[in-house]
Order: C-alpha cells, then sequence, then structure tokens
C-alpha cells in the first residue's frame, strides 16, 4: 500500500515536472519574480550577519582596570590569578605604569612635557578581553570589579557596544519585515498562477470528481507545482546573493588593499542555504494549498 | 440493489425534475429507463451517483442512504460505480490509454495491474489498436467506446449509461447494447436511459418509463 503510494506521488511529481519544463517561459518567468522577492531580505540578512561576526568573534568586549597606586607586587599577582579563575573572562594583560609611561612617550606630541613630569602619574593597569557582550552582564561585571580593594576604577565604553547593538538589533527587524513582505508577495504570485493553473484543469477536475476522485488526489498536482516552483525561486535566490557578495567582495578588495586590511564578506552557509530552500519550498507550497482550497470548491460536477 | 424511496427533485427554478419515485433495481438486473428527453432520465441516473442530490425522499445503495452521505464519502461511493456519460467527457489533453488509466489511477492501482487492465478494457471495446490515439481524432462511435471502457475499466459492481446510443447510427447503438448485455451476463447490473424506443426492439429486460418526472408503470 505505501509502495503504491508512493508510486503514486513519484508520478504526479514527474508529471508536474514534465509540466513545468513544458512551459519554460511562465516556469521561468514566475520562478524568477519569486526568487528575486526572496533574494532582498537574504541579502540584507548576510550583510547583517557578517556585520554580527565582525563585532562578536573578532571584538570582545574589553576592559581596562586601573589599579591603586601604591599596590604592592603581591597583589598584582594575586589580582592576575583571580582574573584567569574568573568565568567571563578570556583573557587579561598587564600593562605595569612604566612601560605604560614609556608608550605615552613615544605617541605623545610633547615628550619633553611628559620626561618633565616629577614622577609617573600613570596607574598599573589589566587589560581584561570579555565572553559575554550583553550590556547588562558587562555592568554587572564591572560593578564586581570595583568592588575589588585594589581596584581603583573601572573603565569601559559600553556606549559604543550599544550603539552596535542597536544597529544589529534594527538589521534584524529590516530583514524580518522584508522577509514578511517578500513571503506574502510570493503567496500572492502562487496563489495567482495556481488560480490560473486550475481554470486550464477545469475538465479534467470535474471529470475526476465525477469517478470518484477524493479532494487530496485532485489538490495532490497543485501542491506538487507549488512546493517545485517555490523551491525553484529558492534556487535562484541562493543564486543572486552569491553572485552579489562575490561582486562585493571584489570590490572590497580592491577598496582595502588601500588600507591593507584582509576582509571580505563570508557567503551564506549551506546550512542557511538549505533553511533558505525549505523556507521557499514551503512558501510554494502554502500558496498553493491557499489557492486550491479557495478555487476547487466552485468546481462540483 | 438500489431503492428510491418517494423521491423527488425539485430544481431552484421551480422545475420537477422527478415527481415521488418509487423503484428497486435488484443486483445483476438489467434496465431500461425510456422517456422523452426532460423527462427526468439523466436526473435519476445522477442521482443514483450523488451528482445530483433529491429534495426529499431516500436512495439506498446496498443498503447505504445515498442522500445522506458525507461529501467526503461520496468518491467512494462512485468507485463502486462506472457511469458513461452523455456528453462523454473524456480529456482531450492525453491518449486513450491515459483516459482509461484515470479511473485507476484515482482509486490507487498499482503501474503494472492498472496497464493490464487498461488494455483488457480497451480491447472489450475494440480500441486496443488506438491506445496512443488521441481523442480529438476518434469518431464519434469510437468516442462513446472510449468512454465505455473507461467506465468499466476499475470493474464496477454497477454500470449507469446516459444515453449512450444518443447520436450513433442504428448498426452502431446495436453494437454498444450488445457490449452492456455482456458485461450484464457477467454479474454487473446494468441501467441504460435512452429516449430511442427502436433500440429496445423486443427486450425481455424490465422497461422503466418516465414522463415529467412521473414514473409509469
Amino acid at each position: 500500500m505505501i509502495r503504491i503510494w508512493l508510486a503514486q506521488h513519484w508520478f504526479v511529481f514527474v508529471s508536474t515536472l514534465k509540466r513545468l519544463v513544458a512551459a519554460p517561459i511562465t516556469t521561468l518567468l514566475s520562478v524568477v519574480i519569486m526568487g528575486i522577492a526572496l533574494s532582498v531580505p537574504v541579502s540584507i540578512y548576510v550583510l547583517v550577519e557578517n556585520l554580527r561576526l565582525v563585532m562578536n568573534e573578532k571584538n570582545h568586549p574589553q576592559m581596562t582596570l586601573f589599579l591603586k597606586h601604591d599596590i604592592k607586587q603581591e597583589n598584582i599577582d594575586k589580582i592576575r590569578q583571580d582574573l584567569q579563575e574568573h568565568p567571563q573572562i578570556l583573557g587579561s594583560e598587564f600593562i605595569a605604569k612604566d612601560i605604560a609611561l614609556q608608550q605615552l612617550l613615544e605617541k605623545s606630541e610633547l615628550p619633553n612635557t611628559v620626561k618633565n613630569l616629577p614622577r609617573n602619574p600613570l596607574p598599573d593597569a589589566f587589560v581584561i578581553t570579555v565572553r559575554d557582550d550583553s550590556i547588562n552582564n558587562l555592568r554587572e561585571l564591572q560593578e564586581t570589579l570595583k568592588s575589588w580593594p585594589a581596584i581603583e576604577f573601572v573603565q569601559f565604553d559600553s556606549e559604543w557596544i550599544e550603539r552596535l547593538k542597536a544597529l544589529l538589533q534594527l538589521g534584524w527587524s529590516i530583514v524580518l519585515m522584508i522577509v514578511a513582505i517578500s513571503s506574502i508577495a510570493i503567496i500572492a504570485v502562487m496563489f495567482n498562477t495556481i488560480r490560473l493553473q486550475i481554470a486550464t484543469k477545469r475538465d479534467e477536475i470535474e471529470i475526476s470528481k465525477l469517478i470518484g476522485a477524493t479532494d487530496p488526489f485532485i489538490r495532490r498536482p497543485f501542491l506538487y507545482f507549488g512546493a517545485l516552483q517555490g523551491l525553484a525561486a529558492g534556487v535562484i535566490a541562493w543564486l543572486i546573493v552569491f553572485l552579489l557578495i562575490h561582486l562585493i567582495n571584489e570590490q572590497l578588495i580592491v577598496f582595502l588593499h588601500f588600507y591593507e586590511i584582509d576582509f571580505f564578506l563570508e557567503p551564506l552557509s549551506t546550512e542557511n542555504g538549505l533553511s533558505l530552500l525549505f523556507f521557499s519550498t514551503v512558501l510554494g507550497w502554502l500558496g498553493a494549498r491557499l489557492s486550491v482550497s479557495n478555487h476547487l470548491w466552485q468546481i462540483e460536477p | 440493489m438500489i431503492t428510491f424511496k418517494n423521491v423527488s427533485k425539485r430544481y431552484p427554478n421551480g422545475y420537477i425534475a422527478l415527481n415521488n419515485i418509487n423503484l428497486s433495481i435488484n443486483a445483476g438486473e438489467m434496465v431500461f429507463l425510456t422517456g422523452h428527453s426532460g423527462a427526468g432520465k439523466s436526473t435519476l441516473l445522477k442521482s443514483i451517483a450523488a451528482i445530483e442530490r433529491p429534495t426529499s425522499g431516500t436512495i439506498t445503495i446496498s443498503g447505504q442512504n445515498i442522500a445522506q452521505l458525507k461529501p467526503s464519502a461520496i468518491p467512494f461511493l462512485r468507485r463502486t460505480i462506472g457511469i458513461v456519460f452523455q456528453d462523454h467527457k473524456l480529456l482531450f489533453d492525453r491518449n486513450v490509454f491515459d483516459n482509461v488509466l484515470l479511473p485507476l489511477q484515482i482509486s490507487n492501482f498499482d503501474t503494472h495491474t492498472a496497464a493490464s487492465r487498461v488494455r483488457a478494457a480497451l480491447d472489450k471495446v475494440g480500441l486496443l489498436k488506438k491506445e496512443k490515439a488521441m481523442p480529438i481524432t476518434l469518431s464519434g462511435g469510437e468516442r462513446q467506446r472510449l468512454c465505455i471502457a473507461r467506465a468499466v475499466v476499475h470493474r464496477p459492481t454497477l454500470l449507469i449509461a446516459d444515453e449512450p446510443t444518443g447520436n450513433l447510427d442504428i448498426a452502431y447503438g446495436r453494437d454498444i447494447m450488445s457490449m452492456f448485455t455482456s458485461f450484464n451476463q457477467v454479474g454487473v447490473t446494468v441501467i441504460i436511459s435512452t429516449h430511442d424506443a427502436s433500440l429496445l426492439g423486443n427486450t425481455q429486460h424490465r422497461v422503466l418509463s418516465l414522463a415529467q418526472g412521473n414514473l409509469l408503470v
């Protein structure tokens, strides 16, 4: 029984493919329209995702801990130990006040002024890299560290992080909104395509009903039609995004070459690409399903 | 097998197609339904296959009340019936073989069994050599036979034919009639409507006459 059921589905699948290939222009047109509609949110998604990668992987948030002036070497070792054991902290680097002064001398435009200072005004410091980048956790960590007796001051630039986070959030919202709009466009295109299909297959539907076809049997070819076109639209969208990223990267390489920066955009991952295909297939199917249930009952023998 | 009890059909425009019909047809019987066009023959046949629903009364087939059948159960009723339509209802986008295949596809037959059944049905009506032909190239008589092949390919227990000899010349009509007789001889219940009384000749089968929606006894 399952074998027959599978054979039936295979038959419908093959005959649907044949039908799509038999009308290549019509098929291509609607698939390309749906593919373009899908490629817009996917492109923005890829750009936002790249932004997130740049932020997270390459730039973990950093904090600077300034120590008290009269601190002893053993206290410094103790702090280093504590920092290493802290689960939130990925790494720490000690900058002794002498080295800090040295760096200041090298960078300063007024080296003599600095040199003439009666004593080194700079404190010892640790620069730490933090695992978590949520603002609340960073604030909490800042408070904890501030309460350590040897630490005078904890500095980190929260505004910068917050701004970037807000930018990312905006990016995601835009992606979601355009996904919603594109989905509606795809469902609408599919709805109309299936409506026309049903009109041309009126006789077949009527006769099939007369000789005992169930509704699922009549629906099946249209659902396959919708799903297959949705899948093809997903492939087109993937292709468009791939080409787009490729072209941008070519330009980026030329541009960033002057700054000696080695950076390029990551294309859509295979995993996300497959999700895209799945999503577009479901959209095509859904458009077909809505159209069929809307139009089929009108054909009663 | 089939029982009509006080069956009436009134169309929304007030036209009464069937008026209080009572009849019963036994399993394995062959019955003719005669009357002028508009007498209600088609409506009566269609109501057996639940294509038309009676306004009142009950129709039972093998103990099942057709008038109260759920819409989802109707396809399964129709699969037990073979129908030869007055206007053939062939599909012109596929060849003879695929037209006959359709009922088997609908009833989930496997491809191999289906193919041999289609050929057997085409052989019975003498169209085996034309299985690749498109319906548009067939003559009126051939189309009628194609329609019969499609009606019997799934081996129904009940065969309904609405004016099967409608536009055919007498020789062709006799041919078709003898086909129905042979189906009846292997146990199929057959109901045939015709307005052409000459076709009946001196038949020994039961003849039901309809006039303006009433059954004449």
